[in-house]
């Protein structure tokens, strides 16, 4: 998983920031199918999820607004190390570059979201937009909620 | 300048081969794209895109001579933040030069001097007889030490006439939540943000180095403005707010996302000095006409605000970012457009999951220095198609407004970075 996240991290740098959110990444060793295709049920949680608290800012395509929310296509946070995902949910996260583009904009806290929620939409998220990677399981949530807290 | 010579060429597609030879031999010959520059204008009118920067054009200025200094939200490739483009043919211009090695959104011209503001400060520079920048490397900052929190950074400028600068220091949250743009976070008492941002700040143009302490909070309860100019009409500074965002997302028990989106109006304001619009406290709901409570602060979509704050001059359709404001001075459009004020208006995010909205120039008529009847789209389609810019995947984005010395209006667009050029085919 490091080793993914690293050549991710590479990747991204290299591709010219404006196009970087287009550039699919080589279907390289991507978890995809590690645990199992993702049921409907959970895509149709994971989305309802995503209208309801990530929507305006990330908007309907997932692919974010010029300048100020970042796209959820293919960024080396969606698709790279869980818990650094979900902790940008529980955390909120602002003044940070995405694959080398700044975003004026900020994102609050989520942490009043369930454990089962971030699961689903961040499974919806790593399903959608372009994106083909692993689920995430509410027990994981939990347990990187566990450390952030710390 | 030779006005008298100056021709605008409206080209019908079917005579463009015929007149596109014409319209080389002289300078002073405007030729209208025969797309109109992929715009939808009113009858008379044409657009001609008259250069590509391939930055993010922000706010524009044009000089006497016609030169153009465009200002670049990010320094290009070659660090620089600032373009200057030179008259070429046919109403076009070319690159001719570059400098600041800042990005930001203000810029302004007079006759005598360039100004550009970065996200945190005001810099000035002489401009020759022939309306170039002589010392690019030693500009004088005017002012500095402006707050700069990523959000609401644009230090947008304008200038009155007695030697007086106006500077936006937007407010870096929504609604100066405890914790911003969170779900059913409360408003902070006393908003502490308006002491150094939420309103628009004057400074002298004239004297270096000035910061809050030198300056003077001019007008304060604004959230942020891009857009803003000084009418000489009224003698008055008018400014254009972006309105709140999320009011479902975060209040969901009091709006749907329906209302959401067409809540609150951005807002056009007249302002004196001393004036309070009432941000964080309140919004203005155009259908009620009326300034309601903030949630934040106790509201609930019904509940009036009280207190002394000025209402909007007008409204315009929510979320839809007025990025620039521009009282029409000019002789080249007919009569009802002088005085008026164009607004760009960059358009929305805001609304989703409801259509998108904007990417257009609106046109609100004035008369003795009042909004005087409703307004109307004057350009449209920046965004290349309905579906495009109800899907918020816009081609362009109006940012900038400047009125040419001929009369001619120009327009930024910074998201491709087209410089367009709009003209009236007077006979
Ligand atoms: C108020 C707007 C807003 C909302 C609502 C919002 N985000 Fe964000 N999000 C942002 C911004 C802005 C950033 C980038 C912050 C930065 O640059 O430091 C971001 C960053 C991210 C990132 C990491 C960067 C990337 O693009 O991969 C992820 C993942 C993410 N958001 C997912 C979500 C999810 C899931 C939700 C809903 C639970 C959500 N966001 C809700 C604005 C928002």
């Amino acid at each position: 998983m490091k080793q993914l996240f690293a050549l991710l991290t590479v990747l991204a740098l290299c591709s010219i920031p404006a196009a970087a959110q287009k550039k699919p990444v080589p279907k390289t060793k991507a978890k995809t199918s590690a645990s199992g295709a993702v049921s409907g049920a959970v895509l149709a949680k994971g989305k309802a999820v995503y209208v309801q608290n990530c929507l305006t800012c990330h908007q309907a395509d997932g692919l974010g607004v010029d300048e100020m929310n970042p796209p959820l296509s293919k960024t080396s946070y969606v698709l790279g190390d869980k818990a650094r995902l979900v902790n940008i949910i529980l955390n909120g996260m602002q003044g940070q570059d995405i694959d080398g583009e700044p975003y004026r904009n900020l994102m609050p806290s989520f942490s009043t979201l369930t454990d089962q929620q971030i699961a689903d939409v961040l499974t919806y998220v790593r399903s959608s937009f372009g994106n083909k990677t692993s689920a995430v399981q509410a027990a994981e949530v939990k347990t990187i909620r566990a450390a952030n807290k710390k | 300048m030779n006005r008298s010579v100056t021709r605008y060429l409206l080209l019908a597609p079917a005579l463009v081969g015929s007149l596109s030879l014409l319209a080389l031999r002289s300078e002073t010959i405007v030729a209208a794209d025969p797309d109109n520059a992929g715009l939808k204008l009113p009858a008379g009118f044409g657009a001609l895109k008259v250069a590509e920067t391939g930055g993010r054009a922000r706010h524009l200025t044009v000089t006497p001579q016609g030169n153009i200094y465009v200002k670049l939200n990010r320094p290009n490739a070659d660090g620089k933040g600032i373009l200057m483009l030179r008259p070429s043919s046919g109403g076009k211009a070319e690159v001719a030069g570059s400098l600041g090695n800042y990005g930001g959104t203000g810029i302004y011209s007079t006759k005598d001097y360039l100004y550009a503001s970065s996200d945190e400060a005001v810099f000035r520079y002489k401009l020759n007889a022939q309306g170039e920048v002589e010392s690019p490397a030693q500009p004088e900052k005017i002012v500095t030490g402006l707050i700069n929190r990523k959000q609401h950074e644009s230090k947008s400028i304008t200038l009155d006439r007695e030697g007086n600068l106006y500077v936006n220091i937007g407010a870096y949250s929504n609604t100066c939540q405890e914790q911003d743009r969170q779900k059913g976070s409360k408003g902070k008492p006393h908003c502490p943000i308006l002491d150094s941002a939420g309103g628009i700040w004057q400074f002298r143009t004239d004297k270096l180095n000035q910061s809050y302490g030198q300056g003077v909070r001019y007008a304060t309860g604004l959230r942020n403005v891009v857009g803003l100019d000084w009418n000489t009409q009224a003698n008055q500074l008018f400014v254009m707010q972006h309105g709140r965002d999320q009011l479902y997302d975060n209040f969901p028990a009091l709006y749907n996302s329906k209302q959401s989106a067409e809540l609150p109006a951005e807002c056009l304001y007249a302002l004196k000095k001393g004036d309070n619009a009432g941000w964080p406290y309140l919004y203005y709901d155009p259908q009620q006409k009326k300034k309601m409570l903030n949630p934040e602060y106790g509201g609930d979509g019904k509940k009036e605000a009280t207190g002394n704050y000025i209402d909007p001059a007008a409204a315009y359709p929510a979320h839809t970012a007025p990025n620039a404001l521009l009282f029409y001075t000019g002789t080249m459009f007919p009569e009802k457009y002088r005085n008026g004020a164009f607004i760009a208006f960059h358009g929305s995010w805001n609304r989703a999951p409801e259509p998108q909205k904007g990417y257009y120039v609106v046109f609100q008529p004035f008369k003795n220095g009042k909004p005087s009847g409703p307004w109307e789209v004057f350009a449209d389609n920046f965004a290349g198609s309905a579906a495009a810019a109800a899907a918020g995947r816009p081609e362009h984005k109006p940012c900038g407004l400047a009125q040419g010395p001929d009369g001619s209006l120009y327009v930024s667009d910074d998201r491709k970075g087209t410089i367009y050029r709009i003209v009236y085919n007077k006979k």
